[in-house]
């Protein structure tokens, strides 16, 4: 597939929270996004992976407007979602949705499965009528693998699995060009992770969808991705192809992430260095100077503290943020085999 | 070896209102010292229930029968007191939720001290330093400054560690750690299997992980056990099961594991959904969803037999195991 | 690109296919709960208790020869006499006893009812309203309940005394104007909870505007605790009805409630002890009952549990 229409450009998006720390002392700011620039092309899914805290969800509901962003543009075709006014913003919503992490706790417990998936059309599409509405759902719930009969049941009735079903049919039904999915198989066993991984892959087919998939899981990534974003505290630290991401990480971050997953091959395992990433990911409200992954960084330097590294343009429209990218280019199986 | 656990015919029955449902059926193994074994299944498959009913932990509704040997002592055997001189002395458990098995009101120093006072006789002082040093030890920075938080106020991660920690303070033989990394990130998760590691190097403890995905299993496990439906699938030693598998579950469970090396267009999962144990299928409990079913699996139980190479299988089907193309 | 658009017509007749197919209906959580309680002797017993004592008021009166304000002036404070009709005796004024207890309780249930019916209305949308929108709405919102519950809850009483006294319903759903101080707390924090869980974050994905997100998505997941909220808001009303009747602030004669039986029993209790003891009988059951319901209810609303 071409992708060549532009869907969504991000622009200098910022996001921060403020914490609130006790009843006279001054809130802290906790940045959870700084400096996101990047594009989604019509068709195309676009992984987005980290640890957890790095901002992946805040990202993923800044796009779609759950949040507004501090600073920043989100471009749909062109247009800014954050400066448009609610009820137009209303009407995008049919373009953009989003599947959720916990499947069970994305479905209100008291509606039943057809209520739970009609309930976008009752506001996005008041036009059509019950019969016309139902008749979606059905259809809906078909090609996301639910038996009809499922209609009239409650979502404490399903299992994990079926439940992140009904979610994607919710988020289907509008008929999106676009859907968020926030770690939508990090909560589900791996022969269900499978199945819902398969369905995303025939669902994105059917309805030429573009898809941006969010996971701290860099082999679930991969598997689904045509590019990928590695973010750290907030920022893009790389950019690239699946492949280019596995076969020639260039930040040590992206390297580290890819000596992390978990092998299904015990020689290969055994094998592995896994010590590649001490420690665990610092406080956004008090990032290290400079190079924010400096403090479990192997090749850090003493200038790492000072500077910040900008995100630079490498070849063919990969982007990375690392001083020392070029002298640590140690080919990717080295890194992978320890 | 000298092996530390033998578990003879165990079976886990609850109570229900009107009926009784079996979570664990005829489960038997036996666990040598410094040895981790994997134990592997779909939620639902009777993993956690199994050895909370080893550990006298079962919910009141239910009962475990067949003997769990510790030397010469059957723990099945013993009342709730008696059993409290083994566990989490000889044999301890951590559970994916760290919160829920730490004292949110108490500072971590204090609540790994009390272990070793109460469990090794320890005086205050004394207690307080060793816990700090085992905090250490399971890799956690800083750790008289950790040692005085309480428990909110770590990572994720670092409860886990705090609760590994508190577990091998009495230097158990058996630490089970029911799913102990599924809450946690790729990274973390890397962090604790590598602590497994050494920890059963170190101390000799041996190790029983509970989890459903392969990839935590295959770097760590010596030996594994496949569950599915309450009932032991196939065992084994894990190179044998990862890349000669023999029975059905296993190979899916194997081709549903994403593989980062290896980007299959779509990955090749088990069908369907784990079956209810209140109505598990009649003959073999996993012919709806095996491609390898034939008319004697719907009427007949396949037992757990052993297939040479210390291999035991629980399926009727011989010939070989692959699908289409992929192998 | 491929999409369900322009299948309308085709999916129409699937879905009158499917019409005939009904699809059996699920449990819904209320559901589930109603078959926890049911399996709950005690609640299920002061259920019945609770029906039989609404019955005995509100049907009663009809079956009985003597009106509760009618005076046999043959009968003053007779103890209980089967052939004159006053099977609870009658009191002072010669008006049976009976009648007099039935209208009562009629009376006690009416104006909890209404208090408690206007509390939990006004106490849930307010809650909800600043628990949803939070941040100024919200300190603006729960400023103003902090201010209320500050202030004497007496001389709120005492005003609405004075403007509704003539009519004991008004007065209480005056008083219920007060109670729902509580209950708007309540709401507010499950709402503030309710709120982060992602089938909010869905709705609104779904472009539900905050209005429906409040009465479709939190309120029905409100019902455990407003039901808590209400069996106990109940009892605590009669009490506050017997409480202000006896400083003589409640019902005006001829009528009466349960709390004025009372407190014209407990004086002559040694002489006249039937004056007491029904009213007494009927009180102590109905908040007994009241309580066992709110704590089966408890169990079985509890999340935990499933
Ligand atoms: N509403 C909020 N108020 C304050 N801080 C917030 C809020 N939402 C997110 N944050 C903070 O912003 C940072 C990024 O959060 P985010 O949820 O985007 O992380 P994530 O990458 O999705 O992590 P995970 O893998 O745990 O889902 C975190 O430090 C988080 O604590
Ligand atoms: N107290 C209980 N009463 C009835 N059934 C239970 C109880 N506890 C667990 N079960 C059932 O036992 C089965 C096995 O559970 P478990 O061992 O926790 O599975 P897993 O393999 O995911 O760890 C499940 O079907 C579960 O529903
Ligand atoms: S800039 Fe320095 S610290 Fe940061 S990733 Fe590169 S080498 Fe490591
Ligand atoms: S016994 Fe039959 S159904 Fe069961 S796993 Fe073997 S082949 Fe499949
Ligand atoms: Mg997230
Ligand atoms: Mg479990």
């Amino acid at each position: 597939m071409a992708h060549t229409t532009t869907l969504l450009e991000i622009k200098d998006l910022k996001k921060t929270f403020s914490i609130a720390t006790g009843l006279f002392a001054r809130p802290l700011t906790l940045t959870a996004l700084e400096d996101i620039n990047f594009t989604i092309r019509q068709g195309e899914t676009l992984g987005i992976v980290g640890e957890s805290g790095c901002g992946k969800s805040t990202l993923g509901r800044c796009i779609l407007q759950l949040l507004t962003p501090d600073e920043g543009q989100v471009l749909w075709l062109g247009q800014d979602l954050t400066k448009l006014p609610a009820e137009e913003m209303r009407q995008r919503r049919q373009d953009l949705q989003i599947i959720f992490q916990d499947p069970l706790a994305s479905l209100n417990p008291r509606m039943t499965v057809g209520e739970i998936i009609a309930d976008p059309l009752r506001t996005l599409r008041p036009e059509l009528n019950k019969t016309e509405r139902r008749a979606r759902v059905l259809k809906t719930m078909e090609s996301v693998g639910l038996l009809p009969e499922m209609i009239n049941r409650y979502p404490h009735e399903f299992s994990g699995g079926q439940a992140q079903r009904i979610g994607i049919a919710r988020a289907l039904i509008t008929e999106p060009k676009l859907i968020v999915c926030d770690e939508p198989v990090s909560a589900l066993d791996v022969s269900i992770q499978a199945q819902i991984l398969n369905l995303l892959a025939e669902l994105k087919d059917e309805f030429g969808l573009t898809l941006i998939f969010i996971s701290h899981n860099l082999s679930v990534v991969r598997h689904v991705s045509d590019r990928i974003l590695v973010l750290y505290l907030g920022r893009i630290v790389e950019l690239a192809s699946g492949d280019e991401i596995y076969e020639d990480p260039k930040h040590p971050y992206t390297r580290a992430l890819l000596t992390a997953v978990p092998i299904p091959d015990p020689k290969l395992a055994r094998l592995r260095n896994i010590d590649a990433l001490k420690g665990e990911i610092p406080s956004p409200i008090n990032p290290p100077s400079g190079c924010t992954f400096r403090t479990r960084c192997r090749f850090a330097k003493p200038y790492c503290a000072e500077k910040r590294p900008p995100l630079e343009i490498i070849e063919n429209g990969r982007l990375v943020a690392c001083h020392r990218w070029r002298e640590i280019d140690v080919p990717a199986e080295a890194v992978l085999n320890g | 070896m000298t092996e530390v656990l033998k578990v003879e015919d165990m079976s886990v029955t609850f109570e229900l209102h009107d009926s009784e449902v079996q979570a664990v059926r005829e489960m038997n193994f036996s666990l040598s010292e410094g040895e981790t074994l994997a134990v592997v299944g779909e939620s639902g498959s009777g993993k956690s229930q199994a050895f909370l009913a080893i550990m006298g932990l079962l919910a009141k509704n239910g009962r475990a029968g067949g003997r769990v040997m510790m030397g010469d002592v059957d723990l099945l055997a013993l009342d709730s007191r008696q059993l409290d001189r083994y566990r989490g002395k000889d044999i301890a458990m951590i559970f994916q939720d760290p919160m829920t098995s730490l004292n949110p009101t108490l500072k971590v120093k204090t609540q790994l001290s009390e272990v070793l006072v109460k469990h090794r006789g320890f005086n205050q002082q004394d207690a307080v330093t060793t816990s700090i040093e085992m905090l250490e030890r399971v890799g956690i920075p800083e750790p008289v400054k950790r040692a005085n938080a309480y428990p909110h106020e770590l990572s994720g991660g670092m409860r886990q560690r705090v609760m590994i920690a508190m577990a091998l303070l009495c230097q158990p033989k058996i630490l089970i750690a029911d799913e102990p990394t599924t809450a946690l990130d790729v990274t973390v998760q890397a962090q604790m299997l590598d602590l497994f590691k050494s920890l059963t190097e170190d101390f000799g403890t041996s190790l029983v992980l509970i989890t459903h995905d392969l990839g935590v299993v295959a770097g760590v496990a010596d030996r594994m056990m496949v569950m599915y439906g309450g009932r032991v699938v196939e065992k084994g030693v894990t190179d044998d099961l990862f890349y000669d598998p023999r029975h059905p579950y296993t190979l899916g469970l194997l081709h549903s594991t994403p593989h980062i090396a290896k980007r299959a267009v779509r990955l090749d999962p088990i069908q369907g959904l784990p079956p209810s144990l209140e109505n598990l299928p009649k003959g073999c409990a996993f012919h709806p969803r095996c491609a390898f079913a034939f008319d004697r699996c719907l009427v007949e139980r396949p037992p757990l037999r052993d297939v040479g190479d210390g291999r035991q299988k629980a399926c009727f089907y011989e010939g070989p195991l692959a699908y289409g193309e992929v192998a | 690109m491929a999409g369900i658009t322009g299948k309308d017509a085709v999916l129409t007749e699937y879905a009158h296919r499917l019409e005939t197919l009904d699809a059996p209906k699920g449990r819904s959580l209320t559901q589930d709960a109603v078959r926890r309680l049911v399996r709950n002797k005690a609640a299920v017993l002061s259920v019945f208790v609770v029906g039989f004592i609404i019955i005995f008021a509100f049907a009663g009166p009809y079956f009985l020869p003597w009106t509760y304000d009618k005076i046999d002036w043959s009968g003053i404070r007779k103890p209980p006499n089967f052939e004159a009709g006053h099977y609870a005796g009658t009191d002072q004024n010669g008006r049976d006893m009976l009648a007099r207890i039935m209208q009562g309780t009629q009376m006690s249930l009416i104006v909890a009812g209404v208090a408690t019916l206007v509390s939990v209305i006004i106490g849930v949308i307010y809650g909800a309203v600043a628990g949803y929108f939070g941040g100024r709405v919200d300190a603006v919102m729960m400023r103003f309940v902090d201010i209320m519950y500050a202030l004497p809850y007496i001389l709120f009483v005492i005003i609405l005394v004075v403007i509704f006294g003539r009519n004991p319903v008004l007065l209480f759903v005056g008083i219920g104007f007060l109670e729902w101080l509580t209950m708007a707390r309540i709401v507010r924090g499950q709402t503030m909870s309710i709120k982060q869980r992602e089938f909010v974050e869905a709705a609104k994905a779904g472009g539900a505007k905050p209005w429906t997100i409040i009465f479709r998505h939190i309120v029905p997941n409100l019902t455990g605790p407003v039901v808590i909220y209400a069996t106990l808001t109940v009892p605590e009303i009669i009490l506050t009805e017997s409480f202000l009747s006896y400083l003589g602030l409640g019902v005006q004669e001829p009528q009466t409630s349960l709390g004025t039986l009372i407190s014209f029993g407990a004086p002559v209790a040694e002489t006249l002890p039937w004056m007491l003891i029904g009213p007494a009988v009927v009180l102590v059951s109905l908040l007994l009952c009241l309580t066992y319901i709110g704590d089966g209810l408890r169990d079985a609303l509890d999340p935990k549990d499933r």
